[in-house]
């Protein structure tokens, strides 16, 4: 409400006076202004480009070439600053800009990372390539869809299925050590680096659920509450949504959120043999 | 632009409750203002089922190019990764393995000779080098499958997941194989 009254009153207070200001200083969140003037320190980012209107030209490369004294320390902001300043029809997903919502994942300088997680390597002057999240179909430049991804998240029921009331009628009540045992899966944001990254989900992405939901499977296997483990384990017994897993392992080196796809598929394929 | 359209529709509270000479005046004219620099975007949805959605999915995949992947993602996780070199040296040696026995199998009726005593004859007449390379070409396969192999039960326990276990133990493998194929060839 605070914000609210201030505003209103801000708003009043330039009504009152009869010359409105001309114009909005808005300065982008991308940029960083008034820095001394220094030698500029020029990068150059290799972005995928693909547009839709245009669908029988071939996905491209675009150089653009940024003074990295004047732009933020991230990938995230590189970015933002060549579509305000150098080309405005560069398309990427981006929302929160500090890794929860995992809107800018993408694959930069090969590696499958968040955008706004990855910092612009200033030691050399190398090119940095931005490439869309491997493997998938493109809708534009740097925006994968995702449709098949969030259908598979949706096959797996991520949500506590149980037939027994609470005790007290309240809540369901779990010890500490049951909960602890969800640390390190309740943190991912389904920003798709991990099963994106892992070869075995390029190939067989209509079958296989991927770690990305692999790993939330897991979190609902092992939650303590949840009283459908058994049907849960029998939708993942056959050869493809759980067993193409060849424990490569790039999900786990992948995850921008630290986590261990690779770690949480390995202890549901223990659960579903012993 | 929202805290902006809040303090206009705050300001036409405040008018409403309050029809004032002043207010009422200046309204238009701060709306207008402020209402200039909104853009305002009409937004159609439209209800589809579930098979045409995926149908026009279908569609829409005809057109859209699949983003670069075995090109594009860091070679080490890729092309130098163990997983795939342990699928290729096992398929090597098992493809080897049935060459090698089916050849057996037919040489006494072409009349060729790969029997044990011949070939160990044949291959004691060979240059050092070359007696050294084949070995290791057959050594370095075997050798870099078991260890990988040992590898994957560690995996089967749960065991070995950390970010950096991962990494050192990827090239650990290489090193080992290389170490023990160099072994077989040249020391044995």
């Amino acid at each position: 409400m605070a914000a609210l009254r201030s505003t209103s009153a801000r708003a009043l207070g330039s009504a009152i006076k009869p010359a409105f200001r001309p114009a909005m200083f808005v300065r982008s969140m991308a940029s960083v202004s008034d820095t001394p003037s220094e030698k500029p320190r020029m990068k150059t980012f290799q972005v995928y480009r693909w547009n839709p209107d245009t669908p029988t030209e071939k996905p491209r490369m675009q150089s653009y070439t940024l003074d990295l004294n004047k732009t933020g320390p991230m990938i995230l902001d590189a970015l933002i600053r060549i579509k305000n300043e150098l080309d405005p029809t560069l398309t990427f997903r981006r929302s929160c800009r500090e890794g929860i919502c995992g809107s800018c994942a993408m694959n930069i300088n090969g590696q499958n990372t968040l955008a706004c997680l990855c910092r612009i390597n200033t030691e050399d002057a190398s090119e940095t390539k931005i490439y869309p999240l491997p493997h998938t179909y493109v809708v534009k430049d740097l925006v994968p869809d995702l449709t098949l991804f969030y259908k598979q998240y949706k096959s797996i029921k991520p949500y506590l299925q149980r037939d027994t009331p609470s005790p007290d009628g309240k809540e369901y009540r779990q010890t500490k050590a049951d909960r602890r045992k969800l640390d390190g899966l309740y943190e991912c944001i389904l920003c798709a680096c991990c099963s994106t990254s892992c070869p075995s989900y390029w190939w067989n992405s209509e079958e296989y659920l991927g770690p990305a939901i692999l790993l939330q499977s897991y979190r609902w296997l092992a939650d303590s509450r949840d009283e459908r483990t058994a049907v849960r384990k029998q939708a993942l017994d056959n050869s493809m949504s759980l067993y193409r897993c060849h424990t490569i392992l790039n999900c786990t080196r992948a995850c921008p959120k630290g986590l261990n796809p690779g770690l949480a598929i390995a202890e549901i394929k223990k659960q579903m043999s012993f | 632009m929202i805290a902006q359209r809040v303090g206009v529709s705050a300001a036409r509270r405040i008018v409403a409750g309050n029809p004032s000479g002043f207010f009422t005046q200046h309204l238009p004219k701060l709306a207008a203002s402020r209402l200039s620099t909104t853009q305002i975007r009409p937004v159609g949805t439209s209800k589809i089922t579930a098979e045409d959605a995926h149908s026009l999915l279908a569609q829409q995949r005809l057109n859209r190019p699949v983003a670069p992947h075995l090109t594009a993602y860091r070679y080490d996780q890729t092309w130098f990764g163990a997983s795939i070199w342990n699928r290729f040296t096992g398929g090597a040696l098992s493809g080897a393995f049935y060459a090698y026995f089916a050849v057996y199998l037919v040489s006494p009726l072409l009349g060729w000779h790969v029997e044990s005593a011949s070939l160990a004859a044949s291959f004691a007449a060979l240059p050092a080098v070359a007696k050294g390379g084949i070995k290791f070409l057959v050594a370095w396969p075997f050798a870099f499958h078991c260890v990988n192999g040992v590898r994957h039960l560690s995996y089967d326990l749960a065991f070995g997941f950390a970010k950096k276990q991962i990494v050192k133990w990827g090239w650990a493998v290489w090193g080992t194989s290389l170490v023990l194929g160099l072994y077989a060839g040249f020391a044995l």
